[in-house]
Parts: structure tokens; sequence; C-alpha cells
């Protein structure tokens, strides 16, 4: 019976460790070939470790190239994405949690709905309103797309965080004197600071990862984001993996620092996010 | 009761004066307003913009185009080749990711469900390709598999499944699976995190109950696991099969669609037309077939669900 038991327990833990290795090894490889220098990256291709280290290509692609400039649009536009979407959507989840009026049911449908269609669809009218109004091209008109596009999960998620916290509390804020507007910001949006914070880094991922629209939105070097600036780098100059993947190492930097933030709430998010899908 | 509290003033049932009722009555409208202005402004009129480009002849490049066409996209793609290998790819592309995101995800779930040393740590490096930009994913895999500095095509050399290590993204017959295991690769986490959730909200003492009665391991899974998790399941596998078969982004970026078209999928098929042919009236045509096609399929499984339900 100890065998058996013994048995199972060692099966439990290699199968544990070959899924530790199978997500872990594609980002190993960036990390390692963005450190190899180019005068060993033929020679020791498939070596797990090159013999010397280098960081020749982060120097390059800090010091010479438009990525420093695409990280900075990157920032801006996933940073100010988040900031909006959680003020819109806590002002909208907290509707949907503590209000019950004859528009909800129409506003959820709403909300649902956009999440149903694919946004692929959305490509080519979106490029055409955008257009006239100057905002191709520019990080206003992404932090505007994304923005539209994150607010209906942003507030599912924020309503599910605004309904774990009890009524009573702006009910006597209210009692008191204070408007439910005051109760809203003074005592019930401290309380959500956790679910904030989560909701800022679930839409800064998402705008961080998001390609075709800035594919499509963004054609100059100036204004475009980390995803087209890589991929116009990728196709012009293939043959330079170690920057590539240098590069690649530096997209990767905000997103893991996020997860770390959000990792606890991940359950919760693709809960609220499993509308969203 | 509307009507008394108007005959009476709406003083008696109602001690708010009018102002504030008002007030009041639109609270939560105003909370939701700008979230809803951008939603209907940013989403709903581009969505009924592009239905209406579908029967519109608009490419960016010619400014005579415009003017409306009626039904000639449709006929068009109705003969176009390339429509029916991208919905053929879709399927296979959707199938498999589906399918092997489910197993792998529901085999990851069980394993973290048991307590074990480490594993808060384990279950954060297991889910961080999630975090992980799907460029970048796609990017990293093509990466992999290239054989100038990616492992994977030598050890597939070395262990006699290739001729020669070569690039499976550029061979027509394996291409597909290519962004297929990037897919994988990056949505298991998503089918495990949602399965773990469901996993621990089973009762542990029904495990016990059964264990007591002389159920083995397997007894136990077929009879409390599956029953528990069926709801998720049938959920989370249906809304991702929607998801997955618009998933367009690690396509773009490993082959864009190549080689010969074979990796095409209708959403990078529309993509590929409005953003390399600039033919906006093309693309929302295939895109207007694409969400017929869609709401297709939301409807025979609410059928099918109605039928199953009948049926118990």
């Amino acid at each position: 019976m100890t065998g058996k038991r013994f048995v199972s327990i060692l099966a439990h833990r290699l199968a544990i460790l070959a899924y530790v290795a199978f997500a872990l090894f594609p980002l190993y490889w960036l990390l390692k070939v963005s450190v190899t220098p180019n005068k060993l990256l033929y020679s020791e291709g498939i070596r797990m470790w090159p013999s010397s280290m280098s960081f020749e290509h982060f120097e390059f692609v800090l010091k010479h190239s438009d990525f420093p400039v695409f990280f900075k649009n990157s920032l801006i536009v996933s940073g100010s994405t988040a900031v909006v979407v959680t003020a819109l959507a806590s002002l909208a989840g907290y509707a949907l949690s503590r209000f019950n009026f004859r528009g909800k049911y129409w506003i959820v449908a709403l909300m649902l709905l956009t999440q149903m269609f694919p946004l692929v669809m959305l490509v080519a009218p979106i490029f055409k309103m955008l257009s006239p109004l100057g905002l191709t091209n520019s990080l206003t008109g992404l932090v505007i797309v994304y923005t539209a596009f994150n607010v209906p999960f942003a507030t599912f998620l924020m309503q599910s965080f605004f309904d774990g916290i009890p009524k009573d509390l702006e009910e006597a804020a209210m009692i008191d004197g204070a408007t439910q507007f005051v109760a809203f910001r003074q005592i019930i949006l401290p309380l959500t600071l956790p679910g904030i914070a989560a909701t800022l880094g679930f839409v800064f991922t998402a705008a961080w990862s998001e390609l075709l629209f800035s594919l499509m939105l963004i054609s100059g070097n100036d204004a475009a984001t980390f995803p087209v600036g890589l991929l116009s780098f990728v196709s012009k100059f293939s043959v330079d993996f170690g920057q590539m993947m240098a590069a690649g190492v530096l997209a990767l930097i905000p997103a893991c620092l996020f997860f770390l933030l959000i990792q606890r709430y991940l359950v919760q998010g693709l809960t609220a996010g499993a509308v969203k899908g | 009761m509307a009507s008394t509290a108007a005959r009476t003033g709406g003083f008696r049932r109602d001690p708010r004066p009018l102002k504030k009722r008002l007030a009041d009555a639109s609270a939560p409208y105003l909370y939701s307003a700008p979230a809803l202005i951008l939603i209907v402004t940013v989403m709903l009129v581009p969505l009924v913009l592009g239905m209406s480009y579908a029967f519109r002849d608009i490419q960016l490049l010619n400014p005579f185009s415009g003017g409306f066409i009626g039904l000639d996209h449709f006929k068009t793609l109705s003969q176009d080749q390339n429509f029916y290998r991208a919905l053929r790819n879709t399927l296979w592309w959707t199938g498999w990711s589906v399918l092997l995101q489910f197993v792998f995800g529901l085999i990851l779930a069980l394993l973290l469900d048991k307590p074990f040393f480490g594993r808060a740590i384990v279950q954060a490096l297991v889910f961080l390709p999630w975090a992980v930009p799907s460029f970048l994913a796609g990017l990293n895999w093509a990466w992999l598999f290239n054989p100038v500095v990616g492992p994977l095509p030598h050890w597939l050399f070395a262990l006699g499944v290739m001729n020669e290590p070569s690039n499976i993204l550029s061979d027509p017959q394996l291409a597909m699976w290519g962004p297929i295991i990037a897919n994988v690769w990056w949505g298991i986490p998503f089918f495990a995190i949602t399965l773990l959730a469901a996993l621990q909200a089973i009762p542990r003492d029904l495990y016990e109950a059964a264990s007591i009665d002389g159920a083995g391991p397997v007894q136990r899974f077929v009879s409390i696991t599956l029953p528990f998790l069926a709801p998720t399941i049938a959920i989370t596998v249906l809304l991702r099969t929607v998801w997955i078969s618009n998933f367009a982004d690690l396509i773009i970026v490993m082959t864009n669609g190549g080689p010969a078209d074979r990796t095409q999928i209708v959403a990078s098929y529309i993509f590929t037309q409005a953003f390399k042919r600039l033919d906006f009236g093309y693309a929302s045509a295939i895109a207007l077939v694409l969400l017929a096609l869609l709401i297709t399929y939301s409807m025979l499984i609410v059928v099918l669900r109605q039928w199953l339900l009948s049926k118990d």
C-alpha cells in the first residue's frame, strides 16, 4: 500500500514538473537567446545555456533602436486605458451592484452583446470613423478604442467586487447625512482597492497585448506600440534574432509584473471574464 | 401604487420631494452613462456601420468607391475558394485548440487540486503563459520552430520524427500545428483556472463518504467530480470555442495565413482583406457571414440544451 502510494505521489510530482517545464521553456529560451552573443548564436544553437553571456543585444535595442519609443507609447496607451476603464467601470459596476432599475437588464444585455461578436468585424468601420477625426496614427485614438473594448468586462469584474461589500456600510453613512455618491467615494471605493488594483492589472495586460487594432490604426514609427514595432522589426531585420528576443524580453516585463500583482484575483477575474471568454 | 402616489401628491407614501425622487431615479443611469456612451459610439455604431459596408463598395485607396452594390460581395464570396479553405481551417484550428486546451487544462486542474508542498509557486509558474502577450507568445513559438535559433526542429530530427531539421511553419501540411501548439500553451491556464475553481467548490465530505462506501479513485472521479464539473465544462468549452474561432493574433504573427493559405482562418482572412488589401467592403461582407455562422452555432447550442433538459 505504501509502495503504491509512493508511486502515485511520484507520478503526481513528475506530471507537475512536466507542466512547469512546458510552461516555462519558451520563456526560458527567449531569455537564453537574448543573452547569447552573436558569435555563439549559430555555433551553440541548441545548447541549454551559452558558454558566455553578454548584454550586447539589450544595449543595442535600448540605445540604437526605436524600441524605447515603442515601450513608452505602449506604457502610455496601456496605462491610460487601464485608468480610464477602471474609473468608468467602477461607476457602472457600482450602479449594477447597488441599484435596482428598469434599464439594468438592457445595460447588462448590451454589455454581454459586445462580448459576443468578433472584434475583427470592427477593424474597418473603426478605421473609417477615426480617420476623419485625426485619431488614426494617434495614441489617443488607441486609448479610446481600447477603453471601449475593455469597459464591459471590467464593469462585470468591479460589480463582483462591490457585491462582496455589505450594503449596511453606505446605508449607515447615508443615515448620517452623506449623499450616496459621497458614501461611494469615501467608504466603498477605499474598501475595493484590491479589486481596483486587479481591474487595473487585467485591463493593462489586455491593452498591452492588443495587436490587430494597433496594426490597423498605427502606421508611423512615432505612435507605434510595442507589438507594431516588434512586428515591423521582425519583418525588416529578420536575421537579428538576439535583438528581437531582447526586445521580446522587454515586452514581457510589464506583463509579468502585472501578472504577479493580479495573480490572487485570477479566479475571480476569469469567472467574471467567462462572459468575455 | 404609482397612481395612488400621484393622486395624493406623492407626499404620504414617499416623503421625498419631486426633485430628490428624480435625482434618485436617475442616479444609476448617471453612474453608468459614461461607460454606456463609450460602448455605443465605439462598438455599437461601428458594428452597424460595418454591416452596411457589406453592401457597399468601400476601398480605402479608391476615392470613387463607396456606392451601394447590393449583394455583389456575397456573390463573389460564394465563389471564393480561399474563403471556403479559411472556413475549413477555422474548424480544424478551433477543434484541435479547444480539445487540447481542455484536456491538458483539466489534467492540470486535477493535479493542482491536491495539496502539496510549493503549490502556490507551482500555480503561479504554470499560469504564467496566460500573462504573456499573444503577439509575443506567437513570435516566441515561431522562433522555437525556426531551425536557425529554435531547438524544436533539432529535437524532432534527433527523435527521428523529421528527416531534416526544418521549420514546420513553412510546411503546408504541418503549418497549422504551429499556431495550434502555441495556442494550447497559451490557453491551458484559462481552462485550468476555471476548472480548478469549480473543483474546489465540490464538498470534500462527498469524497470521504464515497471512499468509506468502497468507491475507487476512478469511480469517485466519474460519479462525483465529473457531474459537478459538467456545467462549468459545458459553458467554458462553448464560450471558448467562439472566442478561439475568432482569435487571429497567433496566426497573423506566426504564419500570416501562409504557406499557400494553409493556416488562413476566417478571422485572419477578414483582417488581411481590411489591412493588406484595404478592401473594407469585402472584409465586412465576410465578417457578416462569420457573424451569421456564430449566431447559428449559438442557437444550435441553445436548442441542444433545451432538448437535453426536456429529455430528463
